[in-house]
């Protein structure tokens, strides 16, 4: 029963289990709504969504799902040839062809395009020249001119023989280096380090014991606090420039981290450490924290994890005056070295994949300040520097 | 019995059949929504409207999941083997009962109110997990398990402050408390005062909605707000003409503390407000 629409709602990215699918089951066999779309649509938004920022996309599936099947399947269930895939696909084009398409960004540049515009477009469409449709000149459709284009569908239009387009997603899945926030999450919990802290309100049944009978057999209550995760972690990241093909990873690892530490402050910095930091992106030039004040106030326990390219000219770090925002009166190098002293634990996570890192200098330079101490922000790196946090 | 407004509470379509479909598959319900758009209240009026005793869980920084169960009071029963009572020999006596066992408890369905769930620690919400989803817990100290007589309704509201686990959001039903829009703001004026004039609203809600709109509030005026600054109208006796005035309108609403409770934003305000009547003067 209605297994169409929770795929719909999974194909337009709502984070459905099957959990609440058999609950939304249960209530509609319980009679709390009955042929009625619209009370439908609030019972399965109040059972399914549980956030309201997924409202929006639930809105968009359902309405697809609403206005008929036709426009889904044909969209996005788009059937994509065969050979589109394969390098024989390459092979039929001629050399006029292959230049056009180089022109569009090569293949894998036309397979992006191709998801965006299904994505921006989910209605059936014919003619024109941007949209997928039938006829027209756009590269996508069918029945069209243009040379790169993706042919959509082929002559029997919902034949479902072909591949699923959607099948692609879980390519990505698969992919060892994907780092999904709760993947994030699990890394980071290996930093968690039980203490005792605070209010004492547990009752040490050890010392009491101990302590009454020193006292005679009268009672002597102690008490202790409670346990809790105690580690305490600061994060800088860096922001602009170079960083911003890596906002999505980083926000990841911020929402995740959020969630874990208790105890968490983040700063923000450009390209390199220097006197001062920010904590608000918008007024990052009125509202600054020295790094002095910052070293007096969160103590030798914070862990520091730098997050960032580490992607620079050399002179940014080696030269007082080197920051390509401001005239820094003593070197990255100086202030890096006064982070590494004040605190013990320093790890720097690098977006950048790690095999790349020996094509670019300043990233060896940075490896050499923190003594080895980058990881890649990928979840085997990530875990590697938690280990390394957390000793 | 389905739930319905009341005479003191305006539930849209989607929040009656929010609840209702909470109540018959026994889930908990999940509400969030801008401050002051009547989460808690809903609870309320929830119990009744369908007659039932409201059982209230507040949430803080300190709060642990166990405390809703029940507390073990160690400390009073070793004071009291000190003085040798008959007491001291069940521990039954030590146990002292949670909000959630109250609810468990009851000899008729209750609401149980879990107010503010996301103040409390980020462990919190996992913690409760199988005690939401069996309606069942185990003493440890008396080995005795504690089963709900009748599954209470439980209401859970949320601030947003942090990110509730994906376990525990599965587990319940989520309902969005959408901010009223005019004719839904006219309703819940009407059973809050009933003897003010449809002009006073048309006024108010004028001014209300346009300081709504204002980009860049730290705070915005929200539902409860609008109802004090009305009371506060109406009890004043100010002159029915003064949300009128054209000059007046763009400057600073009269009584405005109540609508905005934030120095920053009385401050933008007054800076519109100039900025306004100078262009008008050029």
């Amino acid at each position: 029963m209605l297994t169409n629409f929770f795929y719909c709602l999974k194909s337009f990215g709502v984070p459905v289990t099957i959990r609440e699918h058999l609950d939304l089951l249960a209530a509609i066999r319980a009679g709390v709504t009955f042929a009625d779309q619209e009370e439908f649509y609030y019972l399965a938004r109040t059972v399914l969504v549980k956030d309201e920022k997924h409202f929006d996309k639930f809105d968009k599936a359902i309405a697809a799902f609403m206005s008929g099947l036709d426009s889904i399947e044909g969209l996005i269930e788009a059937l994509i040839p065969d050979d589109w895939l394969r390098s024989e696909f390459i092979k039929q084009l001629s050399e006029e062809d292959k230049a056009k398409m180089d022109s569009l960004g090569g293949l894998d540049e036309l397979i992006e395009q191709f998801k965006k515009r299904l994505e921006e477009q989910k209605k059936r469409h014919a003619g024109g020249s941007k949209w997928i449709g039938t006829g027209g000149t756009s590269p996508f459709g069918h029945g069209g001119f243009h040379p790169s284009g993706i042919r959509v569908g082929g002559e029997g239009q919902h034949n479902r023989a072909v591949k699923v387009w959607e099948k692609r997603e879980f390519r990505n899945l698969d992919d060892s280096t994907e780092l999904g926030r709760r993947n994030v999450k699990l890394a980071l919990r290996r930093l968690r380090k039980f203490a005792r802290e605070g209010a004492a309100d547990q009752l040490d049944l050890e010392d009491t014991i101990h302590s009454t009978a020193r006292n005679a057999g009268l009672l002597d209550i102690k008490m202790v606090p409670e346990k809790r995760n105690a580690v305490k972690v600061l994060i800088f990241f860096d922001v602009g420039g170079s960083m911003n093909s890596h906002v999505e990873i980083c926000e990841q690892l911020f929402s995740a981290a959020r969630l874990e530490f208790k105890h968490l402050e983040y700063f923000y910095f450009h390209n390199f450490i220097y006197e001062s930091v920010w904590k608000d992106n918008h007024r990052r030039h009125n509202e600054r924290f020295p790094i002095q004040d910052i070293f007096n106030k969160y103590g030798r326990d914070y862990k520091v994890i730098f997050v960032g390219d580490a992607s620079m000219s050399p002179w940014e770090l080696a030269y007082p005056g080197g920051s390509v925002e401001h005239n820094n009166a003593e070197s990255g190098e100086v202030w890096m070295g006064r982070v590494m002293e004040a605190y013990d634990h320093v790890a720097w996570l690098n977006p950048v994949e790690q095999r790349y890192w020996d094509y670019t200098q300043s990233i060896g330079i940075v490896r050499e300040y923190l003594e080895d101490k980058m990881f890649p922000l990928t979840l085997k790196g990530l875990e590697q520097a938690t280990k390394w946090l957390a000793h | 019995m389905k739930f319905q407004s009341t005479d003191k509470y305006i539930a849209t379509e989607e929040l009656k059949l929010a609840v209702n479909a909470a109540q018959t598959l026994q889930r908990p319900l999940l509400i969030k929504g801008e401050p002051g758009t009547g989460k808690t209240m809903l609870a309320e009026e929830i119990a009744r409207s369908l007659g039932m005793t409201l059982i209230q869980w507040h949430i803080k920084s300190t709060t642990k999941a166990h405390q809703g169960l029940y507390e073990y009071d160690a400390v009073s029963r070793l004071r009291d083997s000190q003085l040798g009572g008959e007491k001291v020999n069940d521990i039954a006596n030590y146990i002292n009962k949670g909000k959630l066992w109250e609810a468990f408890d009851a000899d008729q369905q209750v609401v149980l109110l879990i107010d503010e769930i996301d103040k409390a620690d980020i462990e919190f919400p996992n913690d409760l997990l199988q005690e939401l989803d069996k309606m069942e817990f185990f003493i440890y100290e008396t080995g005795k398990t504690i089963k709900a007589k009748h599954r209470p309704m439980i209401v859970i509201t949320s601030n947003n402050e942090k990110e509730l686990p994906d376990a525990f959001l599965r587990r319940c039903f989520f309902h969005f408390i959408n901010f009223p829009d005019r004719q839904t703001m006219r309703d819940i004026i009407a059973v809050h005062y009933t003897d003010i004039t449809a002009e006073l609203v048309n006024d108010a809600l004028e001014i209300f909605f346009e300081i709504r709109d204002i980009p860049g509030l730290k705070k915005r005026p929200s539902t409860s707000e609008l109802i004090d600054w009305l009371k506060l109208l109406l009890s004043d006796d100010i002159p029915d003409d003064i949300l009128k005035d054209r000059d007046q309108r763009k400057a600073i609403p009269p009584l405005y503390g109540a609508l905005l409770k934030n120095e920053q934003d009385v401050h933008l305000l007054e800076r519109l407000a100039f900025m306004h009547r100078r262009e008008t003067k050029k």
